[in-house]
Order: C-alpha cells, then structure tokens, then sequence
C-alpha cells in the first residue's frame, strides 16, 4: 500500500513567467511565428504586402500637385517614362468645391464656423474629461477666430477681445489646482455655465449659420420647445401623464408649423438682423454630407429608442404603429425614399408650397437611420437580464425613470458597436442624394470632369472622396471603442 | 440542502410581534396562461414577524412573495399591504413598492452603478432625498452590512456574498417597513451563506417585518417566529418553528423533511 497522505510546509511565492514569454520576443513567438505553417503565412503575407505597396505607393506620390490639367499631367509621366501616376492637380484646384459645392465664396466663412463650433458642441457630449472652463475657452477662440477673420473694424476689436477673454480664462484654469477651484467655488465664486447648455443651442444656431435668414427664425424654432415644456408643465396637474405629452407635442407642431413664420416675419420687420440667404441648390460637397449625415446621426438615436420602446411597449396601438414603421422603412431601399422626397412629395403638397428640397431628403434619411436605430436597440433591451427590470421596479422606479436610470444606460451600452455601425452606415448612405441630384462629393465629380481640364479623371477624384469618408467613419468607429472602455464597469 | 449553523446568538429581545397588520392576503388565486399557480392563499402577516416560506421548487413560494409587491398580478381576491390594496392603479403599486424592500436571488444589482450611486439611486429619484442626505444613509447601511470601503467600487469587482448584502443595503435605503428575500442565499457559495444570513438575522433583531422564501433551516429555527410549507401553489402547513419541525402534521410536510433534515 502506498503513502498517500501529503502536507505541504510552506506556501509556494509568485514567480515571473519564463523569458521566452514576453516581451517582442514572446509576443513574435505567440502571434507571427507559431509554428511551421503560421512561420510560412507570415513569411507570404510580408512579400504580398510588399508587392501592393509597390505597385500603389509611387502612383500615390506622383510629382503632380501643381499641375493645371490632365494634360500637363501626362507630360510629366511621358518625361518620366511613361508609367501612368496620379494628377493631384484637380484636387488642389477643386478642393474647395469639393468641400463647400457652391456655397458663395462670400459666405463660405459661416460652414466652417458651423464645423468649428460642432466640434465646439460635440465635446461636452462625447466626452467628460474635459474641464467645463476649458471648453468655454474652446468656443471663445472659435468665435474670436471667426471675428478676426470676418474683419473690419468691429470684428477685429471684437475677435481680438473673445481671444483676450479666451487666453483669460485658459490661463485661470491652467494655473489654479483642482483643490484651489474647489475652495473657490465652495467660497461663493460663480463656476461658468454648464457647456452643454450651448450644446442644445447648437441645433438652432447652425441651421441658421448655414441657410442665413433672419435671426428670428431660430429663436422662433427654439420658442417651440420652450412653449411645448411650458404647456406640460402647466396641464400636468389636470390631466395625466400621457395626454399632457400628446397636448405639449401637438402645442409645439401649432406653433412651428402656422405661428413661427409670421413671428419671425414680424420681428425681422422691426428688428432686421439676419444673414445673407443661401439657397438648397447651392449646397454641396462635404459640407452637405457632413449637414445630412450630423442631423441624421443626431435625430436617428433618440427615435430609435422611442421607437423601439414603443415595440416592446403593452399598449397595442402604439406596438402596431413602431412595429409597422419599423418594418415598412427597413423594407424599402433608401433610394426609393430619396425619390420620394424628390419628387412624390410635392404631388401631396398643396400647390405653391415651397418644401425645401434638401429638409426633405433629411427626414427621409433620418427616418430610414430611425427604423435600423430602433433595431439596434431593441437587441439592447433583449440582451437586458429580467431582473434589472425587477429590481428598478421592486425600489419604486416608475416607467420612465427606470427607462432613463437603469435599463436606457446599460442597453444603449451594449448596442454601442451596433449603434455606431449604423451611423457610419448612414454618413456612408448620405453620397446616395447624388442620385437625385444634390451635388455631394460624389455629384461633384461628374461636374468636375465636364470641364475639358479634367475630363477622364477617376481615381484620384474617387481616392479623395474615399479618404475622407474613410478619415470621418474610422473617427467614429476609435469613438466607440473608446466609449466602450470608459463604461466598461465589470472587471476593473 | 445542508443548513448553515449560526454561530451568534440570536437576540430576541426586540422581535416582538405586535397585532397591527402588515400585509393581508384573502383569498388570492393567480394563474400563469391556463396553469393554476396559486390557489385560495390566506395569509395575515403582523408587524414585527420573521416568516419563512419553505417548499419544493415549483411550489409558488417565490411567486407568492412577488405578488406582495405586485411583480406579479394576481387575478382573483385581495392584497392589501400597509393599508393600501394592490390594484391595476399604478400609484398605489409605486406606493406600496417604495415602503416594501426585495432581495432576489441573484442580487440584481445595477452593474452601470458603483455600490454607492446603487444605493442612492432610489431614494434620490423616488423618495426626492437629497443627494448628500441620500449619501449619508447609503454609507450607514452599507456600514451596517459591513462593506463600506466598497462603496466606490462596481458590482462585478465584488464576491457573492458581498453584492447579496449589498442588495440588502440598497433596499434598507429606501426605510421599507417590510422585507421580502426570495431564495437569497441559493446562489452563493456555503462561506457567503453564512454572512448573508448573519446579516439577515440582525435585520430580525431589530424588528424589520420580513417573509422570506429560503432552503435555509437553521435560519428558520433560529429566526422565524412562524413557517409556512407551500405545495401545489397552496399553504399546506404553517406554525411556529418548534412544532412545524418536530411535530409536522400533513404527510406532504413529513415528507419534505425527512428530505432535507
């Protein structure tokens, strides 16, 4: 019979891994060379990489940003042997109505701000690491550049004096420690208004940046929400919780849809402040994609989730109703749609009303993103454990509370690479109003080639547009992996 | 199913039942679809009782403490909890809700939430308590269940055992008059039982009216002042600890012991 009894003296104390393991050296081991087989792959993968780049490269870096013409290109490459490169020429020549389509030269200083001030209003939103100083900084230099740049007297005093209280408050922020601000908050000093708050000013100021017109006309659209809020408000006490949504709602289409334009009107006759109009048609390039695909983006989420919180909700009409939109939009082609809004459209409307061409096409797509948002979600939701539900019922939580604090956080959560592959999928769809005749980039490019300098051009036109959608849609795509890791709770 | 043996002895001094009515059950029915789930329930539950709902699995035990506070409907006859009755009316359900605190079997807590804003969640947005004052209680019944220095990690950082009594804080949070425990220990490793129950057994003697669906015999002993053994969606047999356990009298009852004892 063996010993089988064992008691071990002592515990055993934590040894590094061996030297073969980590580092490059290990890391070469494990991913590149692990094994005969996966030695050769690596092997055949670096030559095939080796011949691609060898055949793209010296067509990419081809000597012909100055260039005026096709033509001049052509000589270039008959003087250098006659291998065909690329002509950048067209793009140094046509950027800018690649950018802006044909948006008056006069005026094109209102997209870039609008984009400056985006980025200006995103931040507080996308991020939260950002000090609330530091992003009022942000907006003073914006709007500082913007006065230095528009001139003249006025502008310059004042842009020079936004960037004097810019450098100010920067400077403040950048020496005063977290612990000194604390005090000084604690001692009564008043802490600078919440940046968001210009966040949801954004969605009025830019429309009217874009399209000009009179000021009113935002201030208008922004006084639909506050007599919508206000309508609420007052009727909750009288009628319930549903009906004062149904009426606030129904308070602020009155207001949009008959009450803003003579407001506006009115105003803008005793107070004329405004900016110069700028037509549909004149809209284009990257400036229209980005204008379609930020509104599409931003509108798509939150009816996404209405929508799909009305498909899982027990009230049988408004089930129906999220369902069959659901399904009637995802089973149509987003090119329909835009003919739709191109053309049917006007057949419905009564005669001599003018539907600006470029808000129709934003509903539809904002629609056609809602229907897939709404999806998205819904996976969310269904990946949710019961009892998340339970427990925010169990503490009290009513419907809409739950929603916003325990269940809306953690499926939104989950969806997020869902989430962000149907905004890249729609800032991708966006080149489709081309076929309609909207001049996006991809419109653009026929219009560029009619001139005789460029006719025949392709690749380097296509490879332009391609790289910048590529630059915006892998922005995104990082985005999202990061917001993954920030509100990864589980195994920190 | 083993039964954990409580080292600390259990203070009775404050575990007085007084003859104010807490929850009164008449003549409850619930049906899931076609099936029968629970069956002509009578139950007077008084302020201040520890009882303990014991059955096979199937039994409608824990659906019977989730009717109380109306995660379940019930279909026929009365649920009237602190004076208010469990109706469709939605405030009275958010009502009784705030004034009843439920533990579940796998904790449920909000993993988005460190253990703090988990426990301060409720109180600021249904009771309106301030956030500050919502902290303050928050620390104390966390210190209560003995993890405070946990207070600013996530859920998922933590064992079993600490998230149950985590989720035992969170509902103290809320101040309910009445506690209910469905299986709170079944998912937890027999070391983690051990401070859940010990938890569960100072909530006792302080006074807390509580129904509690557990395997755990010890605790019943021990805690209960009454046992209820459920079977086929119906109470079989009720009494007080001592004579349920050595002197049951429905043979469905003797089975069952003999099963687990």
């Amino acid at each position: 019979m063996p010993d089988l009894s064992y008691v071990r003296s002592e515990m055993l104390p934590e040894r590094a891994p061996p030297a073969s393991q980590v580092g490059i050296v290990g890391w070469a081991r494990a991913n590149l060379f692990n094994g005969i087989g996966n030695s050769i792959l690596t092997v055949l993968s670096l030559v095939f990489l080796w011949y691609v780049l060898a055949a793209i490269l010296p067509w990419v870096f081809a000597p012909t940003w100055s260039k005026g013409s096709l033509n001049e290109c052509r000589e270039v490459f008959a003087a250098d042997g006659g291998h065909g490169a690329a002509c950048w020429g067209v793009i140094r020549e046509r950027w800018v109505q690649l950018m802006f389509g044909f948006y008056p030269e006069a005026e094109r200083w209102r997209p870039v701000l609008a984009f400056g001030l985006l980025f200006v209003a995103l931040i507080p939103v996308l991020f939260n690491m950002i000090s609330r100083r530091m992003n009022w900084v942000l907006l003073l230099v914006v709007l500082g550049l913007a006065g230095v740049y528009l001139g003249g007297v006025l502008g310059i005093i004042v842009g020079l004096a936004l960037l004097g209280a810019a450098a100010f408050v920067g400077f403040k922020a950048f020496t005063t420690s977290k612990e000194d601000r604390a005090a000084e908050i604690a001692s009564g000093v008043k802490r600078l208004p919440n940046p968001l708050f210009f966040s949801a000013l954004y969605p009025f100021i830019a429309p009217w940046l874009l399209w000009g017109g009179t000021i009113w006309m935002p201030v208008g659209a922004a006084l639909g929400f506050v007599i919508s809020v206000l309508a609420y408000r007052s009727l909750l006490p009288f009628v319930g919780n549903l009906a004062g949504l149904i009426i606030a709602v129904v308070a602020a289409l009155v207001w949009w849809l008959l009450l803003t334009a003579p407001f506006a009107g009115g105003l803008h006759t005793i107070i004329p402040i405004g900016l110069e109009p700028v037509e549909s048609r004149d809209f284009g390039g990257f400036m229209l994609s980005i204008t379609i695909g930020v509104v599409a983006i931003a509108c798509s989420l939150p009816i996404g989730i209405v929508l799909a919180l009305g498909r899982q909700s027990d009230l049988l009409i408004v089930k129906a109703l999220c369902v069959g939109f659901i399904e009637f939009i995802r089973g149509v082609p987003l090119i329909t749609l835009l003919f739709v809004a191109s053309t049917l459209l006007n057949i419905f409307m009564p005669p001599g009303t003018n539907f600006d061409i470029i808000l129709r096409v934003l509903i539809m797509v904002t629609l056609f993103a809602a229907a897939y948002m709404a999806e998205v979600v819904r996976g969310g939701l269904a990946a949710l454990p019961k009892g998340q539900y339970e427990a925010a019922d169990a503490l009290g939580l009513d419907y809409w509370k739950a929603q916003r604090l325990i269940i809306m956080p953690q499926a939104l959560k989950i969806s997020i690479p869902g989430i962000v592959s149907t905004f890249i999928g729609v800032f991708k769809d966006t080149t489709l109003v081309s076929i309609i005749g909207l001049l996006d980039p991809l419109g653009l490019t026929n219009a560029i080639r009619a001139d005789q300098n460029w006719n025949g051009i392709v690749w380097e036109l296509y490879g332009f547009i391609a790289l910048m959608f590529f630059i915006f849609c892998f922005l995104m795509s990082r985005y999202s992996m990061y917001l993954e890791r920030r509100l990864r709770t589980d195994h920190r | 199913m083993s039964s954990i043996t409580l080292e600390t002895h259990v203070d009775r001094s404050k575990m007085a039942v007084s003859d104010h009515i807490a929850i009164e059950i008449r003549n409850m029915n619930k049906w899931y679809g076609a099936f029968h789930v629970l069956r002509d329930i009578d139950l007077t539950v008084y302020e201040g009782e520890r009882i303990v709902i014991a059955g096979p699995s199937g039994s409608g035990k824990s659906t019977l403490i989730r009717c109380i506070n109306r995660l379940e409907e019930h279909q026929e006859g009365q649920i009237i909890v602190d004076g208010t009755e469990l109706t469709s009316d939605l405030k009275n359900v958010d009502k009784v809700r705030s004034e009843v605190g439920m533990v579940f079997q796998h904790f449920n807590l909000f993993p988005h939430l460190t253990i703090l804003e988990n426990c301060t969640l409720a109180p600021i947005w249904v009771r309106k308590t301030p956030r500050k004052e919502a902290e303050e209680i928050a620390m104390h019944f966390l210190e209560k269940v003995k993890i405070p220095e946990q207070a600013h990690k996530f859920p998922g950082m933590l064992s079993g055992g600490q998230q149950q009594r985590v989720a035992i804080a969170r509902s103290l949070c809320m101040k309910p008059r009445i506690m209910l425990f469905d299986e709170p220990t079944s998912a937890l490793d027999p070391e983690m039982i051990k401070e859940v129950l010990e938890t569960m057994v100072e909530l006792a003697e302080e006074g807390m009216t509580m129904l509690c669906v557990t395997h755990e015999m010890g605790f019943a002993k021990e805690v209960a002042n009454r046992v209820i053994f459920m079977d086929a969606g119906q109470i079989v047999e009720q009494n007080e600890p001592n004579e349920f356990f050595n002197n049951p009298q429905n043979e469905r009852t003797k089975l069952f012991l003999s099963q687990i004892l």
